[in-house]
């Protein structure tokens, strides 16, 4: 280095091809067909008549640099120093030698990394921070994601489900990644407004951006005090409000908690995507097992693997059904937390009288 | 062990355990594991709001972290997150991993996130004097920062055309190349809020595009599904119910299944290209020879008119390396320039359309209004003229009946 207080800049990431294998750039773009060898193993055959095995492994996602070390180790063994990451963060490892297959799949498990996800399966569960990093969590990311996992593990290991099952986590409503959109979801929810720190409001905030943070216009600027109000009856907790203002926080210990929302999925195929729904609005942070939420999950999971179709993803079951049947069938307290008072409510209603009775 | 008991409980169990990551780290990462254990006994963060630090020439790429009872836990005092740009679709080969460990290893935590959700391979936990020799060592090594704060953030893919046979362009081809044209829009902020692209290679959508980013690119194609009859018959005798699985499955009902003669007949004038039949047959089916891509705008988390889940501005696109992918670009920085116009601050393109209109939108960025944007044309009557429109239509039926 020239000059130690600069480095080179705009040089953009790495170029994948020198990352991808001989069996990938030999058959780039010229694959012919996949199929599913067992779990956790696909093989891809290309035009040329080359077979590429994928091996996909298990990962918390937060790994430790040994980790990636041994698993540059096991690529060097077994996969010609390949490997990738997807976008699920699982790990996968690119075999173009089948009989490599097994001994890699047993050497892993034994090292505590078991193979699965692929097909059919319950995949890798995407989330986020939590308490590990993140200023504005409502609840922990890696704790209840371990234990969810865990609960259901099995379902990583199979590959014969009625569909995939895309399990997602955020610890707050900015909602980074997937819940939006996926099965199920759960997310770290606030239950009281923020508290007002007027001298922090004053000194540290721009007040027309706290203002126009708040989704339901709850936020008022208060002159005396160069700070603002937060109008109780209209703040419903998003805490937005806090990412742009730090004198306004709103983490909560015993009010805190997270809600499961379900029925979501970004595909097109078949129904096409579509938006998670609530279903359980709260449910409080039981550290460091969060069994309630385990139990509710693993409610819901089971439900669906007895009651859907084949091809079903947990949103295409329930449209089925109908909300009314799942509510019955999943024996869910349904309550007016679950009706939607947000801009785009009403379409969200029941304009028709076709529905079932329940019990 | 076990000054930290609720911690513990997490290394038991068949999912690799985060916990034991973390030990990994020993002394350098003993604070960390304490300071979250409180965070278990107390169920609540203990990081401080926000954090504004960086590397010289760039405004964004580290996430700034302080402790809130620094001097409870002086090793985790700042703890900032440095995002890294992945190669396309997350490939690696052992080298350049052990690269990026050992410099790690030599300036912070050793832990990291592989990946963050928009793509970034994530370094955990630094401090500030660290960050710029950390910058050098990575550029130095061929790892460039991604992207954080009001910008163009780190471009993402699925594995495209390197591992899977329905990708309709080189997905890892156009993320690389984008990624570098726009360098500039991602070190240096300068826009009202984030912009995120993601490539799908096909419209099963690995990125989730469509809900997680701004500008979601999902190939497609224009003609006609390709058949292999043969191949359909082997699924048939293998046992599928292929009018079970595949044709009832469909949604717009385009199929017919012949039994007797095992084919199947595809009206690709009314298929969607929903991927499922592909997806379920993908010896006997696969995706057409006209390829291309759709253009879809505006996808977003909550915060704050509510999640957008991405919708159609451009049904479809060819994207040629050959000419440097010229049509895609010139209308990514029409969409921008508009935004950066228009935009109030935090306020994503999608909720700019939502707040001005799309043909505000369609107006500036040059592209006519068809069908295919649309679920359904509006069910109130509250549409705008222009009076250029009305003067424009009255002109021409005078016009009309004079020459009548």
């Amino acid at each position: 280095m020239s000059n130690p207080n600069y480095g080179k800049t705009d040089i953009g990431p790495p170029h994948y091809w020198d990352m991808l294998p001989d069996i990938i750039k030999n058959n780039y773009g010229k694959w012919l067909f996949h199929e599913k060898v067992k779990p956790g193993v696909l093989k891809h055959v290309g035009e040329s008549g080359d077979e590429l095995f994928t091996v996909r492994i298990a990962s918390p996602r937060l790994i430790h640099i040994d980790t990636i070390r041994y698993f540059a180790d096991m690529a060097d063994k077994y996969s010609g120093g390949h490997l990738r990451f997807t976008s699920r963060h699982s790990v996968e490892f690119l075999l173009s030698e089948s009989a490599n297959v097994d001994p890699l799949i047993a050497e892993l498990d034994a090292a505590g990394w078991p193979a699965g996800g692929t097909g059919k399966a319950l995949k890798n569960l995407i989330h986020t921070q939590g308490w590990i990093h993140c200023h504005s969590a409502a609840t922990d990311a890696s704790g209840p994601v371990k234990a969810v996992m865990d609960d259901l593990f099995d379902l990583f290991q199979k590959d014969d489900l009625p569909a995939k099952l895309k399990i997602a986590m955020a610890c707050c409503l900015n909602m980074c990644g997937a819940v939006h959109c996926s099965d199920i979801a759960f997310v770290g929810v606030h239950r009281r407004i923020p508290q007002v720190n007027d001298y922090g409001v004053a000194n540290g905030c721009e007040i027309p951006n706290v203002i126009a943070s708040c989704p339901t216009g709850a936020i008022r600027p208060n002159p005396k005090a160069k700070s603002v109000t937060i109008n109780e009856e209209k703040c419903m907790y998003c805490g937005n409000c806090y990412s742009v203002c730090p004198a306004l926080p709103i983490a909560d210990p015993e009010g805190d908690g997270v809600a499961i929302f379900i029925g979501g999925k970004v595909s097109n195929t078949r129904s096409g995507p579509a938006f998670s729904k609530l279903v359980i609005p709260y449910i409080p942070n039981e550290t460091p097992r969060w069994d309630t939420l385990v139990k509710e999950i693993r409610k819901i999971v089971e439900l669906w693997l007895s009651d859907a179709k084949k091809h079903e993803r947990i949103g295409e079951w329930i449209e089925r059904i109908g909300w009314e049947k799942f509510f019955e069938k999943a024996n869910l307290p349904f309550n007016s937390k679950l009706i939607d008072d947000f801009t785009f409510s009403v379409p969200t209603f029941r304009s028709t009288s076709q529905f079932k009775f329940t019990k | 062990m076990s000054n930290r008991p609720l911690l513990d409980n997490l290394k038991e169990g068949r999912y690799p355990s985060f916990v034991k990551e973390m030990e990994k780290g020993g002394a350098k990462t003993e604070q960390l594991l304490n300071l979250l254990e409180r965070s278990y006994e107390e169920k609540k963060v203990h990081w401080k709001h926000g954090g504004i630090v960086g590397v010289r020439g760039y405004g964004g790429g580290v996430i700034g972290r302080y402790c809130d009872l620094p001097e409870e836990y002086p090793d985790v005092a700042e703890f900032h997150t440095i995002r890294v740009n992945q190669p396309s679709g997350w490939f690696y080969n052992s080298k350049s991993l052990r690269t990026l460990c050992d410099i790690w290893e030599k300036h912070g935590s050793g832990l990291t996130n592989m990946h963050g959700a928009t793509g970034d391979a994530i370094l955990l936990g630094t401090t500030t004097e660290h960050l710029q020799p950390i910058f050098n060592d990575l550029s130095e090594a061929g790892f460039d920062l991604g992207g954080s704060g009001s910008n163009l953030r780190t471009p993402s893919c699925c594995n495209g055309e390197a591992r899977c046979e329905y990708s309709c362009f080189d997905a890892m081809h156009l993320c690389h190349d984008l990624t570098n044209e726009y360098q500039d829009e991602l070190h240096r902020p300068m826009w009202p809020y984030k912009s995120k692209i993601k490539i799908s290679g096909c419209p099963n959508d690995c990125t989730s595009s469509i809900a997680r980013s701004d500008i979601a690119i999902i190939g497609t194609w224009r003609d006609a599904i390709q058949v292999n009859q043969a191949e359909v018959a082997n699924y048939a005798d293998a046992g599928m119910d292929v009018k079970r699985e595949v044709v009832y499955k469909c949604p717009t009902k385009c199929m017919s299944y012949d039994a007797d003669k095992k084919e199947l007949n595809i009206d690709n004038d009314n298929c969607t290209r929903c991927m499922h039949c592909i997806n379920t047959m993908t010896k006997a089916l696969h995706v057409g020879k006209d390829r291309g891509a759709s253009l879809l705008i505006g996808g977003k988390a909550t915060i704050v008119q509510s999640a957008f889940l991405g919708w159609v501005v451009k049904p479809f696109i060819k994207l040629n390396k050959e000419d440097d992918y010229a049509e895609l670009k010139e209308l990514l920085e029409k969409m921008w320039d508009w935004w950066d116009e228009n935009a109030k601050v935090r306020e994503r393109i999608g909720e700019l359309i939502y707040r001005k209109g799309m043909t505000d939108f369609l107006k500036a960025i040059d592209i006519e209004a068809v069908p295919q944007m649309v679920k359904h044309p509006r069910e109130n009557p509250y549409f705008f003229w222009t009076e250029e429109e009305v003067v424009a239509e009255i002109a021409s039926r005078k016009n009309a009946e004079v020459s009548k």
